[in-house]
């Protein structure tokens, strides 16, 4: 056994009455815990997998393999690249869910919280750590689908306006999953509630028009938070029609994040909070 | 006197249930302080309170000076815990957990990494600083997250059963740490379920019953009340024959035996004798009133 013993040394030895905490500079434990949490998702290879691997095999599943199947004429994967986009940012985000819920359980919560800085700054860090993820895994998405014959109209300035929206789409997500996360007794529970989420895209324009959906499905799909998400975004790309799905659009992610930060808040303090 | 803990009258209720009930503590500053008691006496959550992370129901608390309801930020800024599961990040490995902690509490990244290295070489965590925690023993986690509470010297520590489930050699190891940073001049606030324990480390021990502080004071004044040593005889596969309550002297020690030799037990081959100290049981059953043992008779203790 090769464990070395512990041994005081007189060399190391610091006064240890009178020494008090400093006050953290103001946002020291923020970029701390966001610095750790990306630590945590190069470690993680079922994220990283999930961020970067999936959504190359769902982009050339859907076009090599349905993609004939829905449009012979080989334009399909112009249609589907958005919805791609937003399945795999809920992939990506999903995992959140399952950091969140493993702080909250595992007692380490209980040690931040003995310290002087604000709990909370834990979450941001898994949010910032999300965004950014996810964010890569949106250029390999493009990047992928212009390989394989993707060919947007957009202007550089179309092309920002894309990344903003699918990057506040990226933050709504996962500001919910974080709640969920918190909301879940067990990291594995938060996995499994996430999952239910991750079909949202399938019923929305995404992979097909509403209108060749049965009519009950088609109100919920034109009516869901994702259609008018991808509409805006397929809109930036391809010049389609936007009307005022833009707006929709921002008002769905303003919505989740306002609802999520509050129930999330809500959760942390019951969990987190003095009890 | 400075006390570094002053609690007077805490209670708290979980549903139905008075975890706490009227809890006075006084815990002198540089001192080793136990709370000795069995599961569910109220030992967590009388940690969970002094440490800020559970409001008491009544009754007040200071830590270091402070009023751990009133005043929580300033307990914060000079406590730190190690708590009963091991509150370590897994998926970093021992230097990048120290660093974090050094971060968050306020050091510069060179000074939060010169500290971290010092920590790891002062824990014996040198072989396996580099490898993430999935690898490490239940001793060299424990090791690593009572390091974390020391990236800064602060002048109170609570260590909620600390030893639990180590094996001897760890065990024995994390006693020195404790006791050295007691000499340094660190307030230690630990709970445990071992006698020997807080045998060991405490300066003063305190006994939990029921929410209350049933018997305080050191190792000795609590082993007093019991009057010393218990002889055991046990039969070739160990099975504990008889028990002797004995006083701690020679002489009580040879009347225990000589009452044994009278006994047909200690003839049969293999049986041994051994002499244990009290054990919690013993102390607890003495100091709540609750057995034979608080009065030590010279009748035999039968126990099948």
């Amino acid at each position: 056994m090769t464990t070395a013993s512990f041994t005081p040394s007189s060399a190391t030895r610091v006064p240890a009455t009178a020494r008090v905490r400093p006050r953290l500079g103001a946002l020291t434990a923020e970029s701390t815990f966001i610095g750790r949490s990306f630590i945590h998702s190069l470690r993680d290879p079922e994220a990283l997998l999930m961020a970067v691997v999936l959504p190359v095999l769902l982009m050339l599943m859907f076009t090599w393999i349905f993609g004939n199947a829905i449009d012979p004429s080989g334009g399909y994967v112009d249609y589907v690249v958005p919805g791609i986009i937003l399945l795999c940012a809920g992939f990506g985000a999903s995992s959140t869910a399952i950091s969140v819920a493993r702080d909250m359980t595992t007692g380490i919560i209980d040690r931040f919280r003995t310290m002087p800085i604000r709990s909370g700054a834990v979450l941001t860090g898994h949010v910032v750590a999300s965004l950014v993820r996810n964010l890569v895994a949106t250029g390999v998405v493009v990047g992928v689908a212009l390989l394989v014959g993707f060919r947007p109209d957009a202007t550089p300035l179309e092309w920002v306006a894309m990344f903003g929206l699918v990057a506040f789409y990226i933050l709504a997500i996962t500001y919910l999953f974080a709640a969920i996360g918190l909301a879940s007794s067990t990291p594995e529970a938060a996995s499994g509630y996430g999952f239910i989420l991750l079909f949202l895209p399938y019923v929305s324009s995404a992979f097909v028009p509403v209108r060749s959906m049965p009519e009950w499905l088609q109100w919920i799909a034109e009516n869901q938070p994702i259609t008018p998400v991808i509409e805006t975004i397929r809109s930036l790309l391809m010049g389609t029609p936007l009307g005022d799905a833009g707006w929709w659009a921002i008002g769905w992610c303003l919505a989740i994040i306002a609802v999520s930060v509050a129930w999330g808040a809500w959760l942390f303090r019951r969990k987190a909070g003095r009890r | 006197m400075t006390l570094a803990i002053d609690a007077r009258g805490l209670r708290k209720r979980f549903g139905r249930t008075d975890v706490l009930a009227g809890l006075d503590l006084a815990v002198p500053a540089g001192s080793v302080f136990a709370l000795l008691g069995p599961n569910g006496a109220g030992k967590t959550t009388t940690i969970n309170i002094l440490t800020t992370l559970v409001r008491p129901d009544a009754g007040t608390a200071s830590v270091a000076g402070y009023d751990v309801v009133a005043e929580a930020d300033e307990v914060k800024r000079r406590i730190s815990l190690t708590g009963q599961s091991a509150a370590v990040d897994e998926v970093l490995n021992a230097t990048e957990n120290l660093v974090m902690m050094g971060r968050l509490s306020g050091l510069g990244r060179r000074a939060a990494r010169d500290r971290a290295r010092q920590l790891v070489e002062r824990f014996g965590l040198g072989d396996a600083a580099g490898r993430r925690l999935g690898t490490y023993s239940g001793g060299m986690r424990r090791r690593l997250d009572l390091a974390l509470s020391l990236v800064l010297p602060l002048p109170v520590l609570f260590l909620d059963e600390p030893t639990t489930g180590l094996d001897t050699r760890s065990r024995q190891e994390l006693w020195r740490v404790i006791r050295w940073l007691a000499d340094e001049g660190t307030t230690v606030f630990l709970t445990t379920q071992y006698l020997e324990e807080a045998d060991r480390l405490a300066d003063r021990i305190a006994v939990l019953d029921r929410g209350r502080v049933a018997a305080e004071g050191t190792a000795e004044e609590l082993k007093s009340r019991i009057g010393g040593d218990v002889v055991e005889l046990r039969d070739a596969d160990g099975v504990l024959l008889r028990e002797l309550p004995t006083d701690g002297t020679v002489h009580g020690l040879r009347a225990a035996i000589d009452e044994l030799d009278r006994g047909a037990d200690a003839q049969s081959p293999g049986t041994s004798v051994t002499i244990r100290r009290p054990s919690l049981d013993d102390v607890f059953l003495a100091i709540t009133g609750g057995g034979a043992a608080s009065a030590p008779a010279p009748e035999l203790i039968e126990s099948k």
